[in-house]
């Protein structure tokens, strides 16, 4: 067995109001390019050709964003599972609605699918290790736009906490971009 | 759900933040003594009382990690997203 659930969330999700445009925002971060499902999946398919020395921080902090992943889902589902479809219409839902009901989809805020070219796999740990900083800063930054956009304060409440995740996991991964050229400083050539 | 269920779950959701928190430092830290020794501190913590939320809640964990009642109480809701 790979990975276990736990019928728990990382942090509580509370929101105030039902309230689809928000949960459109919202949809951002869960099919979107720097959303947390890119985000689980591109560490997860980056660890198998990374050194041995960072393979552990790149499964914890996957195994992290699928937390995150559920939280995200959660939100939308209590955001928009008491709306009418008139409701879903007025937030600019109506084509959500008329392709999903009120089922979640992996897609942007756009509507545009989820799409496996958001992910980068270059084989080379550098390269790698900088693509995932910058996927963490910009999916902080994506974290901070929608807080300005929402005015529901108990939905800020959990967006903030993962902000702050996203910011936790740049630091980290720039630490092991540190621990890799310690390493390569180190190796004798003869 | 009873208060009882939001107050033990939210003091589980705060020991395993921070034992993510503390996993995620030594994985870059690996030398951290004192480190350690609080994630070994929080883990023992947060196993004992998973055990007592799990007697009044039922399992947390499917595939063997939580023992079930009869009937089989994995399956029971509420699910996160439904609290």
């Amino acid at each position: 067995m790979v990975w276990y659930y736990e019928k728990k969330l990382q942090y509580p999700v509370k929101v105030s109001t039902c309230n689809p445009m928000l949960a459109k925002y919202l949809i951002e971060q869960y099919g979107g390019a720097d959303g947390e499902l890119a985000a689980a999946l591109r560490y997860m398919n980056q660890r198998y050709t990374l050194p041995d020395k960072v393979v552990g921080l790149l499964t914890d902090i996957a195994t992290e964003e699928l937390s995150h992943l559920e939280m995200i889902a959660t939100m939308i589902y209590k955001l928009t599972k008491d709306a009418t479809p008139e409701q879903l219409k007025a937030a600019g839902l109506a084509d959500h609605y008329v392709n999903h009901d009120k089922a979640l989809f992996y897609q942007n805020a756009s509507g545009v699918p989820f799409t496996a070219s958001y992910i980068q796999a270059k084989g080379d740990p550098i390269a790698d290790l900088y693509e995932d900083i910058a996927a963490e800063e910009k999916a902080r930054a994506t974290y901070q736009w929608i807080i300005d956009l929402s005015d529901d304060p108990d939905l800020n409440d959990s967006l903030k906490f993962l902000r702050e995740r996203e910011i936790v996991h740049s630091l980290r991964f720039r630490e092991a971009v540190e621990i890799l050229k310690e390493e390569r400083n180190t190796k004798k050539f003869f | 759900m009873p208060p009882e269920y939001y107050r033990m779950l939210e003091e589980i959701q705060a020991i395993d933040f921070v034992i993510v928190e503390l996993n995620l430092y030594l994985d870059t830290h690996p030398n951290d003594f004192e480190a350690i020794k609080q994630f070994n501190d929080f883990t023992e913590k947060s196993m004992k009382l998973k055990i007592q939320f799990e007697k009044k809640f039922g399992p947390l964990m499917n595939f063997g990690k939580s023992f079930s009642n009869y009937p089989f109480n994995w399956v029971d809701t509420p699910w996160p997203w439904q609290v």
